[in-house]
């Protein structure tokens, strides 16, 4: 079932769509490998739903090219599509039971009524809801909709699932537990997962590899580990997690590596891959998560760089404790979060304190 | 909810004078004094014996009939086209388009009547049923425009897609998914601007060449004194019938309402 | 895949039917009455050449035209002399004047009181009761809407006339000696009647605009201090307003073009201006005249409508 990792699945060629006078795809290229589960993350209005109803076909595109599986998508009708969507709303027919709804999709199919039941009740049994089948269709509850719009996609077995903001309804809870059977189910099924989110903790969390969107425009495309530790602007770092920015000035450069002199951290050298591409992020800066800051308790010591800092403000979160700490003799506060073990104290605001951090984890915004 | 008994006893009131002379309907259609004034003489069914034995109330129902059948259904099915391109597509000059097809509920019927009658006689088209069809239709656009257009916008855009995408053609999918949910709405269209045509009485007078149709053939029988408790028996009939015809058109429209999941907002209008 | 060209054709193509239908039916003969009333009239046709004329007839009266008695300052003199009642003889000799004049007064006084009448029953319904029976309570006020106009008009015939239902009723209880005959009084009972056919439509609109007023800015209001009272003035009201406007429109509209009331209420004694249409279409076949006296029916209507409506803008957009 396992399709090859490395074949591409979709593609797209320089996308460009306007409504109206507005331009919501600026020339959108990038590929989405077979059997992978990937997401397009960004901030409302980015383009990202446009850009997933530019796979189904519901949306026309005014200059390029949409390839599913090598084939040019210009001229196929969003029936004809190999895609299936999972929508916002869930779009369940009210008019229909869940197993109608499931089996919309078999109309066509030449099989026979017992082997479509079997395959709707295998499809159910696929996203937890066997022996569902008779219910009448409004009276689920949000995640159960959410579950049949998926059995009614994945029974067709589309070479494509688009998922548009699927969790977006759910509360809390229920959206985290979906994370993992959305996972599952993937990994089961072996088809190419499209997800839109705005969510970034829920992008990192589920794909294999994320394209973020600002304004029409892929700003980065990588799976979440690059994105999180090596973001290729000052945007994408802001968007995804917490991202401390601390200016620098450029001291000198050597072989696509630089000397920065960091305000209150002092100069460091960083190699070539700890620079973000892109060339406008304004004052040079550098950027450091907050994780890779350490506060050190009384009769701590550490290897990595310190500096002395003064605690500013003090938020406690049960498992950890996230520290805003002023860097010794500058007014640049930095945020960073420690895990809360057992006999660590909670420390107070206005305690000086020492910082350590590690040059590896820095990134150069120029 | 606050206490408000003042504006209760208001609007029991209110309710009073609007009740009021439609009571006087069963009250003196049962009266067996030919005279409509107090006090009540006695229990008689014969007005409804004298107005059921008139031939000229059968010619005017079956052409009542013809014409408010045919209205209710044009009516609708141009609803249905017009509420469709409205909530659906984007297209230039939607506004100015859609407020001139809403244009007759605001215009006096009296002006609809006459100017097409000038234009009727213009053209030499000889006033028939037909003319009174045509008539109604203008009348009654407007209503299905309205309730269509209710029905089509508590229709999630989704499910058409979702249907798209299961692998059904725009047709098929207008036949599985967007009839059916609004159905209830073309039904409720099609009961109201029946009401509404079988009621009409100056199109039907005016374009109907005195034609016998429901609504004059009433007009007509109210001049007579002696004829008044005949039409009070037949009034009785009338609105019974209507409301009838209203509970269902309301039955149909909040089951639409209920079975699409969205929320009750408002009456007929 | 829908581009936009495609989904412009495509909703062209829906609204082509009621579109083109409702061009026929109403906008050609509309245009038709304009071009008549400013063709020369004779019994039963009209011929070129273009003129006022017709127009100009509207204001003939028994003596003489208005117009001309305005060109040579005689009803000017009256008007500084205050000679109201000699104003008052002109117009009421000037059949067309005096129809137009009383179809505007009987549609004002049937505004006035349906929307005065309905106002506290759409508040009633809107604020005072629950929201599950709402529905209810509407579909209690419209359902007379919905039975037969003839009927309910007809019905008042037989209510206020001699020895009617009131006449009787006040008669048998001993509290009048003579019959009232309301309907004597025919502009009177006219109002009445037509108040009571236009009720429902006046409650609706004001309603829908009550439903959509925010009651967390009535709390909030009622919260900073300020009295029910001066609550409903200051928000409740002005965001009402809408719905009023609605109501008047459509109450105004079609009362002052009603033609079956005066038939059966009035006896055809107090014509309004639509019972004069059919006189001088129908009877005299005169279409010129018909047709002027409907275009001017028409844009005294409009005008005055716009007017209310410009007015309204002012109202409110000074509160804001």
């Amino acid at each position: 079932m396992s399709a090859d990792k490395r074949q591409t699945m979709i593609e797209f060629r320089d996308i460009q769509k306007y409504y109206g006078d507005y331009h919501a795809l600026r020339g959108i290229n990038g590929t989405i490998r077979a059997g992978e589960f990937f997401s397009l993350l960004g901030p409302s209005g980015c383009g990202k739903t446009t850009l997933l109803r530019t796979i189904a076909g519901f949306e026309g595109i005014d200059s390029g090219a949409v390839l599913i599986d090598g084939k040019d998508m210009s001229s196929v009708p969003a029936n004809m599509r190999p895609t299936n969507m999972v929508f916002q709303s869930y779009a369940i027919f009210p008019h229909m039971s869940v197993a109608e709804n499931v089996a919309f999709g078999l109309r066509r199919d030449p099989r026979s009524k017992a082997e479509k039941a079997a395959a709707v009740e295998e499809a159910l049994g696929m996203v937890g809801l066997k022996g569902y089948g008779g219910r009448a269709a409004h009276a689920l509850s949000g995640g159960q909709r959410q579950r049949v719009a998926l059995a009614r996609a994945l029974i067709l077995k589309p070479k494509v699932l688009l998922l548009d903001e699927p969790l977006s309804a759910l509360d809390k809870k229920m959206r985290e537990h979906m994370q993992v059977e959305l996972i599952k189910l993937q990994r089961q099924v072996g088809i190419t997962f499209i997800l839109v989110t705005h969510d970034q903790e829920e992008a990192l969390v589920m794909s294999d590899r994320i394209a973020v969107m600002f304004e029409g425009q892929i700003a980065q495309l990588a799976d979440p580990e690059t994105l999180y530790r090596r973001p290729n602007s000052r945007k994408v770092a802001d968007f995804i997690g917490t991202m401390n920015f601390i200016p620098c000035e450029i001291l000198s450069e050597n072989a696509g590596g630089y000397e920065v002199d960091i305000k209150g951290l002092g100069r460091v050298t960083l190699s070539a891959d700890q620079v973000a591409s892109d060339e406008n992020s304004g004052t040079p800066a550098v950027g450091l998560r907050p994780e890779a800051l350490t506060l050190l308790f009384p009769g701590q010591t550490s290897d990595e760089r310190k500096v002395p800092g003064k605690i500013d403000e003090v938020i406690y979160f049960g498992d950890m404790t996230s520290y805003d700490v002023f860097i010794g003799g500058t007014d640049i506060e930095v945020r960073l979060s420690m895990r809360n073990v057992p006999g660590r104290p909670v420390m107070d605001v206005g305690t000086g304190v020492e910082l350590s951090w590690s040059p590896s984890a820095l990134v150069l915004f120029r | 909810m606050t206490k408000a008994p003042g504006l209760k006893t208001y609007a029991i009131l209110y309710l009073a004078f609007l009740y009021g002379p439609i009571l006087v309907l069963p009250l003196f259609a049962f009266n067996d004094k030919a005279v409509v004034s107090f006090p009540l003489s006695g229990f008689t069914t014969k007005w409804f014996g004298e107005m059921w034995a008139d031939p000229n109330l059968w010619k005017a129902l079956k052409n009542s009939l013809i014409i408010s059948l045919s209205v209710a259904t044009l009516s609708t099915v141009l609803g249905l086209f017009a509420a469709r391109s409205s909530v659906r597509y984007q297209w230039p000059f939607k506004a100015p388009v859609m407020g001139f097809i809403m244009l007759p509920l605001v215009l006096p019927e009296m002006i609809i009547a006459m100017s097409l009658l000038i234009v009727l006689m213009a053209l030499g088209i000889p006033l028939s049923i037909f003319t009174v069809i045509l008539g109604h239709l203008l009348i009654c656009t407007p209503f299905s425009v309205a309730l269509m257009t209710s029905a089509f916008q508590s229709l999630d855009r989704s499910l058409e897609e979702a249907a798209l995408d299961l692998g059904e053609t725009p047709a098929s999918t207008f036949r599985l998914i967007i009839l059916p949910l609004v159905m209830p709405g073309i039904l409720s269209s099609f009961l109201i601007t029946f009401t509404i045509s079988i009621d009409e009485f100056i199109v039907a007078n005016f374009l109907g060449s005195g034609q016998p149709i429901l609504s004059v053939y009433i007009f007509g029988q109210f001049r007579f004194p002696a004829k008044v408790p005949s039409m009070l028996a037949l009034g009785t009939i009338l609105v019974g019938l209507s409301i009838c015809l209203l509970a269902i058109a309301e039955y149909f429209r909040r089951r639409g309402i209920a079975r699409i999941g969205g929320k009750d907002s408002g009456g007929f209008l | 895949m829908q581009t936009k060209s495609s989904e412009a054709r495509t909703g062209w193509l829906l609204i082509a039917p009621p579109a083109v239908v409702t061009f026929l039916l109403l906008a050609a003969p509309l245009v038709t009455v304009l071009v008549y009333s400013v063709l020369t009239g004779s019994r039963g046709a009209v011929s070129l050449p273009v003129t006022g004329e017709n127009y100009y007839n509207i204001f003939r009266t028994a003596g003489g035209n208005i117009l001309e008695k305005l060109g040579d300052g005689s009803v000017w003199d009256m008007l500084k002399m205050r000679n109201w009642a000699g104003i008052a003889d002109i117009f009421s000799s000037a059949p067309f004047l005096l129809v137009i004049g009383r179809a505007i007064f009987v549609a004002v006084m049937v505004t006035l009181v349906t929307v005065l009448l309905a106002y506290p029953i759409a508040y009633f319904v809107s604020f005072h009761v629950q929201s599950s029976k709402k529905s209810l309570w509407l579909f209690l006020i419209t359902i007379p809407f919905w039975t037969s106009y003839i009927i309910r008009v007809a019905l008042w015939r037989t209510i206020l006339g001699y020895d009617g239902i009131v006449d009787s009723s006040l008669m048998g209880l001993g509290i009048m000696d003579t019959q009232l005959n309301v309907l004597q009084y025919g502009v009177t009972s006219i109002i009445i009647t037509l108040s009571h056919a236009y009720a429902p439509f006046a409650v609706l609109p004001i309603f829908v605009s009550l439903e959509k007023v925010d009651r967390s800015l009535l709390e909030a209001g009622q919260d900073l201090g300020e009295s029910k009272w001066r609550t409903f003035l200051r928000v409740t009201l002005p965001l009402s307003m809408p719905g009023v406007i609605a109501a008047v429109l459509i109450v105004f509209i079609p009362t002052a073009g009603d033609y079956v009331t005066p038939e059966l209420i009035g006896a055809g004694k107090v014509p309004m201006v639509s019972n004069f249409v059919e006189t001088q279409l129908l009877k005299s076949r005169n279409f010129a005249m018909g047709s002027a006296l409907a275009a001017t029916a028409m844009i005294v209507v409009a005008l005055i409508s716009v007017a209310f409506l410009l007015l309204n803008r002012r109202f409110i957009g000074g509160r804001k």
